[in-house]
């Protein structure tokens, strides 16, 4: 019988009670008394020279408080990177200044160049409109290749190119070459992982505050982290100590990786409202959010695969360029080359694997994570160049895939990683079970009845997670620490809040979080609450992304709830006047081993917060504790998906008839959410296979800014339920974290974009079309061109 | 985008050249002018109200004249701004030719940019709007300078004004 409580059991989320009524606490609930309201003129142009921004006019607007423009900013730090790459030549990436509002150049189609404050956001959406920009426009710098030509207009003009570095990983060149020149067969595929827009259901919003009587500033973000808002913010951009700045995110509707980022609104309206002594308030539209989250993927790559001549594998290479944009995001350096990079192994024992990757300035709006970051791509690649070389050297892709799986752990990989465990035939296995593949040739034989092409496609992922060692990631060039942190707070009554530093934006922590306090102490989780999102409430942690919640702030979590229990059997030990030796902890009963004496969770609580009875030269009274958590490797989930096309020749339309995901993500707290988080991360990857696409023109004109123009994946782009079963049964437990946990949040969106093109190609070739590829989204007039192209 | 294509007006080429460079007749004939002021030699200022898919916007903007080559060919470069709504700019470069029947073959090709907001709400159907607009433009242009075929046609009557109008442009420089 599935457990009701606890670790492993399923209940409903608490949080969607308040979600699902309307109760919810978000940014843009936020209203603060005496509040003004900032609009953003942003460029309509993709790159061009600011010649004057008069504002004059717009000043004298009805409801005009103050007009800010990048002059304001002189002497104010701009948006910082959070991570330096070193290039293959040893000499740190290009990082160009990223003022708050745009000075002497603009880069992008939505970069800041003015900000109107006013009494009312239409005043200050009227008032922009009367600033009158004199702007002389330059050309506009949109392929990434054509950008790293000599002569290629410069994004920045103080860089000598628009190469931010030129990076290189893995085996060395030599060794590399040589597996080449010495493989019976090598497979090259050239593709392009398209840009995607996050696309949260709630858009930005920020909300700044100053209070003058203790000098203190607020700000209500949209953010997946407040803390290392606040580290950025404070620090590098406004110089505001952290015991002046509190940060805060509160309900936040969606992130997606998008919101993990310092942003240039955040640091206006908090400069802004100490400037006028005012709260400062910006609400992105959906419009706005297109052309200033940043951006993900955006990867033009060549990949080679060699073989011997027994099908395994013997080299990996790949060539990739990466769009940065216009500025470097907080992370963006880091997607491209260490979250990219050290994927590049796979699930495959592959001896030799090098990755070259350019990161290229262009004149689009920035680049970073979005769900996956990096892994996608590098499963994307991997993934479709073997489905290839299988298709070459008429091998059955699951038996190719098999045959080069690592088996034994801990592995090292030639690109840095070591995985600590996996069992990368038993999701196969399972994959295979759930798909019934052997069913495969009938149910293709019904599609081909009805004039349709059937396709199957099979792939393997494995990601990592847990983002992550500091002392590992300090060394590659990472700027902050990665480690989270949890207070664990309990009240006389035996309540308990647990303040951490991880964010729920979708992921059910307040639900699964007290789970496991409650496992641990066998008290009730209704008794337990998790605060998060404040950075005057919670430890220094720094928040939610990589699929490292519940990995790391959960592992902290369990650290400071073991330090409660260890406090809490010394009280047990003196009420009970035994040896705190003998305490044991069970079911909420704190017993002396081999008695029948015991006193309640709750009489202990009690007794630390009135302590008449207790110790007091052994121990403090009170019972709370904090722990940090850093991890001592990344964990490594993985797993083997399948789905099954149905293609109309007629149209090129492609529909998704089945879908399985095996995955392993070692222990499962709440399985409820965890499957609720892969079915997410699915559709996010169908809508990348199929649906999204980022365009610009070559003016570097942003077209696909709206839903009208940007397709989001929607329910009847998904498989039905009855053919749709993400299943996480086989569990390898991560050897390095207490809870054994790996992560989920991303596995769906990095293991689910190759499934969908490889089944979508393998329908293509049974229909007797020699296509090899189709870049992604796979449309249906994609679709068609390859058949009749 | 691009486009190109021709028509034949039945007019001489002289009075197609005058008309091509008179502001009351751009006005009259660029969909939503509501304002063209200035000439040929020092440019016109222009303001349009139009709207392209979900974006209505008032462009203000010049037009400027360029290869003159009296009377054979033109190109007019135009860029108007439109606020939120962003930019739009382009050139169509004119050509006239004589045909047998006295009349004039004008031939034009336009090439059209847009910017902001309308690249990002209107970049699928932006190439159809701008064929529109040019298919107007030169409709207006035709009607405004031969007139109906059926001079009785353009008198007033119950047809309304669109009627009347008709070869306005061509009774004015032969009045």
């Amino acid at each position: 019988m599935p457990k009701d409580h606890g670790i492993g059991a399923s209940p409903k989320r608490r949080e969607d009670v308040r979600f699902l009524t309307g109760a919810g606490n978000y940014t843009d609930d936020i209203n603060l008394h005496g509040q003004a309201y900032v609009y953003f003129l942003r460029s309509d142009m993709a790159h061009g020279k600011i010649n004057k921004v008069d504002t004059e006019e717009a000043s004298q607007m009805p409801g005009v408080v103050r007009i800010f423009t990048g002059a304001d900013f002189e002497g104010v730090g701009g948006l910082p990177c959070g991570w330096q790459v070193t290039d293959k030549n040893g000499d740190p990436m290009k990082e160009p200044a990223h003022p708050v509002l745009a000075q002497g150049k603009v880069r992008h189609v939505g970069d800041p160049v003015a900000a109107v404050v006013a009494e009312s956001l239409e005043e200050a959406r009227t008032a922009a409109e009367a600033i009158e920009l004199d702007i002389e426009e330059l050309p506009a710098v949109v392929d990434m290749k054509a950008a790293l030509t000599d002569g290629a207009t410069k994004v920045h003009d103080d860089l000598s190119d628009n190469l931010c570095y030129d990076w290189q990983f893995g085996t060395d060149t030599e060794t590399t070459d040589k597996a080449f020149a010495e493989a019976a067969h090598v497979t090259t595929l050239e593709l392009v992982n398209n840009r995607l827009v996050a696309n949260p259901m709630e858009p930005r919003v920020a909300v700044g505050d100053y209070s003058r009587a203790n000098d203190e500033s607020t700000l209500y973000t949209t953010s997946q982290n407040p803390h290392v808002i606040r580290l950025l913010m404070g620090a590098f951009v406004l110089g505001i100590p952290e015991h002046k700045l509190r940060v805060v995110a509160p309900d936040v509707g969606g992130g997606f990786g998008t919101k993990i980022f310092h942003y240039a609104e955040e640091a206006f309206c908090t400069f802004a409202a100490r400037q006028i002594n005012r709260p400062v308030k910006w609400t992105a539209s959906r419009s706005e959010a297109f052309m200033s989250d940043a951006h993900g993927r955006d990867h033009v790559t060549k990949i080679e695969l060699a073989l011997d001549a027994d099908n395994n594998f013997t080299a990996v290479r790949t060539d990739t360029y990466a769009n940065m944009g216009a500025y470097l995001s907080t992370f963006s350096s880091s997607v491209p080359t260490w979250l990219h990079g050290t994927l590049m192994a796979g699930n495959y024992k592959t001896p030799a694997v090098q990755v070259n990757v350019k990161a290229v300035f262009t004149t689009t709006v920035p680049v970073d994570a979005y769900r996956g970051a990096g892994r996608p791509e590098a499963t994307f690649q991997l993934e479709r160049v073997i489905d290839k070389a299988a298709r070459e050297l008429g091998a059955d892709p699951i038996a190719l895939r098999r045959q080069n799986f690592i088996t034994e752990f801990p592995y090292e990989t030639p690109v840095a990683v070591a995985y600590d465990t996996g069992d990368y035939g038993a999701t196969m296995d399972k994959m295979e079970e759930l798909m019934d593949i052997p069913g495969f040739a009938a149910r293709r034989a019904e599609s081909e009845a009805k004039g349709m092409l059937r396709g199957l496609g099979v792939n393997c992922f494995i990601e990592a997670c847990g983002i992550a060692p500091s002392n590992l990631v300090g060394q590659l060039g990472a700027r902050a620490g990665l480690y989270d942190a949890a207070t664990v707070r309990v009240n006389a009554t035996g309540s308990i809040s647990v303040m951490v530093g991880a964010h729920s934006h979708g992921q059910g922590h307040e639900t699964a979080f007290p789970q496991v306090v409650a496992e641990m102490l066998g008290i009730d989780e209704s008794m337990i609450d998790i605060v998060h999102g404040d950075t005057s409430k919670i430890p220094f942690g720094m928040g939610t992304y990589g699929s490292r919640s519940i990995a790391v702030c959960g592992s902290a979590m369990v650290r400071a709830t073991e330090k409660i229990i260890n406090k809490a059997k010394k009280i047990a030990a003196h009420l009970l006047e035994a040896a705190e030796t003998d305490i044991e902890l069970k079911d909420g009963q704190f017993s002396v081993a081999g008695t029948d004496k015991s006193v309640a969770w709750g009489d202990v609580t009690l007794a630390a917060y009135v302590p008449h009875n207790y110790p007091l030269e052994d121990i403090e009274p009170g019972l709370e504790e904090t722990a940090f958590y850093d991890p001592s490797n990344f964990t490594y989930p993985a797993g083997a998906y399948a789905c099954e096309v149905e293609l109309d020749p007629e149209t090129g339309e492609v529909t998704i008839e089945k879908f399985v995901s095996a995955d392993d993500f070692g222990n499962v707290i709440n399985p409820m959410i965890v499957e609720g988080q892969v079915h997410g991360g699915i559709a996010q990857g169908i809508g990348q296979a199929l649906l999204e696409n980022c365009a610009y023109d070559e003016n570097g004109q942003l077209l696909s800014a709206s839903y009208m123009d940007y397709a989001m994946p929607r329910a009847d782009n998904l498989p039905h339920m009855a053919n749709y079963t993400v299943d996480h049964s086989c569990q390898t437990p991560c050897t390095h974290n207490p809870l054994g946990v790996k992560g989920c949040g991303e596995a769906g969106a990095i293991g689910s974009p190759p499934t969908v093109v490889n089944a979508v190609i393998d329908a293509l070739q049974s229909g007797g079309h020699k296509v090899e590829h189709i870049d992604m989204p796979v449309s249906p007039s994609r679709v068609w061109a390859a058949m009749n192209g | 985008m691009q486009m190109s294509d021709s028509r034949e007006i039945a007019a001489s080429r002289d009075v197609v050249w005058q008309a091509i460079l008179d502001p009351e007749v751009l006005k009259a004939c660029v969909p939503g002018c509501t304002e063209m002021t200035g000439s040929a030699e020092e440019g016109f200022e222009a303001t349009v109200v139009q709207k392209v898919g979900p974006v209505k916007a008032t462009f203000k903007g010049q037009v400027t004249l360029a290869d003159v080559d009296k009377p054979n060919s033109v190109t007019l470069n135009g860029e108007g701004k439109g606020g939120a709504a962003g930019f739009a700019k382009g050139g169509a470069k004119v050509d006239l030719a004589e045909t047998a029947d006295g009349g004039t073959l004008l031939t034009y090709e336009v090439e059209a940019k847009v910017g902001g907001k309308l690249a990002q709400l209107g970049s699928r159907i932006i190439d159809g709007f701008a064929k529109k607009m040019a298919d107007q433009f030169f409709q207006n242009f035709q009607d405004a300078v031969e007139g109906p075929a059926d001079p009785d046609a353009a008198e007033p009557g119950a047809d309304g004004d669109e009627n009347h109008k008709k070869g306005w442009f061509k009774r004015l420089v032969k009045g």
